[in-house]
C-alpha cells in the first residue's frame, strides 16, 4: 500500500478506537471488543473502498454495509461519525434516553445505516437480500457485511452462505472477523464454528484470509475480493479482540462492559501514544 | 420502613437451578452463550459436566432441548426471552409444544427493562407467543421468592413451561406471611372494591404502591398478582370483575397479546366488564437506562394511579 494513504488509515483507525473508548465509557455499557478487532477494517472501508456519500447517506448506487455482528455499534458508528454521515458529538449520548445512537443498529434513524440489526445471524441474510437486488435491477454495488465468529453458530449463516453460492452473488463481501472469542469464551471451546474457510468454500464462496490489523494485508484481499465473479466472497480475517487497549485484548472479559474511570484513563493514554507514534 | 431489598429475577433463577441441581442429579442445563448473562453460570461451575453450552444457536438448542427431553431427560434451556421465544418460536411451538415435551424454558432480559441494549433485545412479545401454543404454561414471577418457587414448581410440571425473568433488580414484597405460590393461581395481595388492578412480573410492586396512593384518594382498589398467565386463573379474574365491576391490567409487554389480552378472554366470556391495559402500547422500545425507560413506557405506580383514575367512569 502507498506509505501515505497507510499513514492516514493507521492514524483514522487510532482515532476511531478513541471514539469507541470514549463511547462506550460515556453510555457505561456496550461492546467494546469487538469493535476493536474490526476498527482497521471499517476504516479501509469508509475511508479506501466505499462508494458512499455523508451528504446523501441513501444514495441510490452506495455500496451498502451491513454489521451483522450489530453489538458493534461503537465500532461502526465512531467509523460514521469520522466519515462525517453525523457529529461526533453524537457518540456522547450512545445508548441514552433521546439518542440517536442505539445499543444496536437503527436504520431508521441514523444515517449511513444500511441495516438495522442486533440479533446475530440475520444481517448476512439481509445483506445477501441486497446483493441479490443489485444483481436484479444491474446495479453495480457491492455489499459488504462483518460478522463474528461466535455468530457463525447460527444456522440462519449458513442458510445465507447456501443462498448466495446458489445464486452467485459476486457482488456480495462478507468479512469474518476470526478474533477467537465470544461471550461464554473461546469459540473453540464453547461450540466450535471451526473451520471457517473450508465451510464457506463447501458453499460455493471464494475464500481469502487476511490479517486484520496490517492494511497492506487489508488492501490485498480487498483487491482480490473486487476481481472475484460468480461468486460470494467471504474474507477471514485473523483479529485481536479489543486491539489497541492492552488489557482488553484476547480478554472475553472485555466483551461488553464498559471501562471505569481509572481504566478509561488508561485506555486513552495508550491509544493516545500508539497514536503519536504514527 | 424496613430497607427494601432489591434483585433481578435472572439471579434467582441460576440460584435456583443451582438448588434444583442437587436434588435432581439427573437435571440438565443449556444455554447458548449467555451463561453470565441467563445466570446459569453458577450451575455450570457446581455441575460441569450436566451443563451444555449450544453456542449462539438459539433454535437448534430448543431442538436439542426437545430431543433430550424426548430421550427422558430433565431439562432447562436458557437464552434472553428475545430469542429463547422470539428466534426459536417455532421450534418451541413444534418440536416442544407439540409433541408436550417436559423441556423448561428460562428466558431472561424480557421487557423494556433490558435498557441500553435498545429495541432489538427488548422482547415485549413473548407471553403472546408463548401463551398461543396450546399446552404451555406461562409464568411470569413479580420478584425474587416466587421466582425461585416458580422454578422448583416447573420441574414438577409434565409438559414444557416458559418462566419470564428479568435484567432489572426488583423489589422482594413476597415475603409476607403466608405467601404460597401455586402454579395457575392468582394471588390476592390487596383487597378492595371499587376497583381491580391485575399485575404480573415487576408491574405487581407498582400496582401494589399505587393502590396505596388510590386509597389515600378515597379509591379502594385491589391488587391481584396474576405469575401464572397461562394456565389463568379464572375465578379470581372474574370474581373480581363481579365485585369490581372494572379491571385494570398492568405488564411489561405488549397490550397486544399479553395478560390484559388473556384477563380480557376470560371475563368477555362471562362476566363482561371494563378491561383497560397497561403495557407497551404497540411500540418498539429504545435504549436508555431502565428506570426511566419504564417510567416513559408508563409502566409505573404513576401511571397505573392516572388510569385508574381517568377509567372509574368506564364503570356502570
Ligand atoms: C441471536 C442472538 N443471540 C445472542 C445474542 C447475544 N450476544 C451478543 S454478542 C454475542 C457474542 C458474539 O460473539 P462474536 O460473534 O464472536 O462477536 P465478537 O467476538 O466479534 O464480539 C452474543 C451471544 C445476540 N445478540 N443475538
Ligand atoms: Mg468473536
Amino acid at each position: 500500500m502507498d506509505s501515505e494513504l497507510k499513514k492516514k488509515l493507521q492514524r483514522q483507525a487510532a482515532k476511531i478506537r478513541m471514539n469507541i473508548i470514549d463511547a462506550v465509557y460515556g453510555a457505561k455499557s456496550g461492546h467494546p471488543g469487538g469493535s476493536l478487532s474490526i476498527a482497521d477494517t471499517l476504516t479501509y472501508l469508509y475511508f479506501a473502498k466505499m462508494h458512499v456519500d455523508p451528504k446523501n447517506p441513501k444514495m441510490k448506487d452506495r455500496d451498502r454495509f451491513v454489521l451483522s455482528k450489530g453489538h458493534c455499534a461503537p465500532g461502526l458508528y465512531s467509523t460514521l461519525a469520522e466519515r462525517g454521515f453525523f457529529d461526533v458529538s453524537e457518540l456522547k449520548k450512545l445508548r441514552q434516553v433521546g439518542a440517536m445512537l442505539q445499543g444496536h443498529p437503527d436504520m431508521k434513524h441514523t444515517p449511513g445505516v444500511d441495516m438495522s440489526t442486533g440479533s446475530l445471524g440475520q444481517g448476512i441474510s439481509a445483506a445477501a437480500g441486497m446483493a441479490l437486488a443489485g444483481k436484479i435491477d444491474s446495479a453495480g454495488y457491492k455489499v459488504y457485511t462483518i460478522l463474528g465468529d461466535g455468530e457463525l453458530e447460527e444456522g440462519q449463516v449458513w442458510e445465507a452462505a447456501m443462498f448466495a453460492g446458489h445464486n452467485k452473488l459476486d457482488n456480495l463481501v462478507a468479512i469474518i472477523d476470526n478474533n477467537g472469542l465470544q461471550i461464554d469464551g473461546k469459540i473453540s471451546d464453547v461450540c466450535s464454528p471451526m473451520p471457517i474457510t473450508d465451510k464457506f468454500a463447501a458453499f460455493g464462496w471464494h475464500v481469502i484470509t487476511m490479517n486484520a490489523h496490517d492494511f497492506d494485508s487489508i488492501e490485498k484481499a480487498f483487491d482480490e475480493a473486487e476481481k472475484i465473479q460468480y461468486q460470494p466472497v467471504a474474507i477471514v480475517q485473523t483479529s485481536v479482540k479489543g486491539k489497541g487497549v492492552s488489557f482488553m485484548e484476547n480478554n472475553a472479559g472485555w466483551h461488553g462492559k464498559a471501562p471505569n474511570a481509572e481504566q478509561y484513563e488508561q485506555a486513552m493514554t495508550e491509544l493516545k501514544t500508539a497514536m503519536a507514534a504514527l | 420502613m424496613a430497607d427494601i431489598i432489591k434483585k433481578a429475577t435472572r439471579d434467582s433463577y441460576g440460584e435456583a437451578l443451582v438448588e434444583l441441581g442437587k436434588v435432581h442429579d439427573d437435571l440438565l442445563v443449556l444455554v447458548a452463550d449467555l451463561a453470565d448473562a441467563t445466570k446459569v453460570e453458577g450451575f455450570k461451575k457446581a455441575y460441569p459436566e450436566r451443563f451444555f453450552d449450544c453456542g449462539i444457536a438459539e433454535a437448534n438448542m430448543m431442538g436439542i432441548a426437545a430431543g433430550l427431553a424426548a430421550a427422558g431427560k430433565k431439562v432447562f434451556a436458557s437464552s434472553f426471552a428475545m430469542f429463547a421465544a422470539g428466534r426459536a418460536y417455532e421450534i418451541v411451538r413444534n418440536s416442544i409444544g407439540y409433541p408436550h415435551l417436559p423441556v423448561k424454558i428460562g428466558a431472561t432480559h424480557a421487557g423494556i427493562s433490558v435498557g441500553e441494549d435498545g429495541a432489538s433485545h427488548q422482547c415485549c412479545e413473548d407471553i403472546a407467543l408463548m401463551r398461543t401454543i396450546p399446552g404451555m404454561t406461562v409464568i411470569n414471577p413479580s420478584d425474587d421468592i416466587e421466582a425461585k418457587a416458580a422454578v422448583f414448581a416447573a420441574m414438577d410440571i409434565d409438559g414444557p413451561v416458559y418462566i419470564r425473568f428479568g435484567r432489572l433488580a426488583i423489589p422482594v414484597i413476597n415475603g409476607f406471611d403466608g405467601y404460597k405460590f401455586e402454579v395457575g393461581k392468582g394471588v390476592t395481595l390487596k383487597e378492595g372494591a371499587d376497583v381491580t388492578i391485575i399485575a404480573t412480573g415487576l408491574l405487581v410492586c407498582e400496582a401494589l404502591e399505587a393502590a396505596k396512593t388510590l386509597e389515600a384518594d378515597g379509591i379502594s382498589a385491589r391488587v391481584i398478582n396474576i405469575h401464572t398467565i397461562k394456565p389463568i386463573d379464572e375465578d379470581i379474574i372474574i370474581k373480581a370483575a363481579k365485585e369490581t365491576g372494572l379491571l385494570i391490567t398492568a405488564e411489561e409487554h405488549s397490550v397486544i397479546g399479553g395478560l390484559g389480552s388473556a384477563v380480557a378472554d376470560v371475563v368477555t366470556a362471562s362476566t363482561p366488564v371494563p378491561v383497560v391495559k397497561i403495557g407497551v402500547n404497540d411500540v418498539f422500545g429504545h435504549s436508555g437506562p431502565a428506570p426511566e425507560l419504564l417510567k416513559e413506557f408508563g409502566l409505573s405506580a404513576e401511571n397505573i394511579v392516572k388510569t385508574v383514575k381517568a377509567s372509574m367512569s368506564l364503570k356502570k
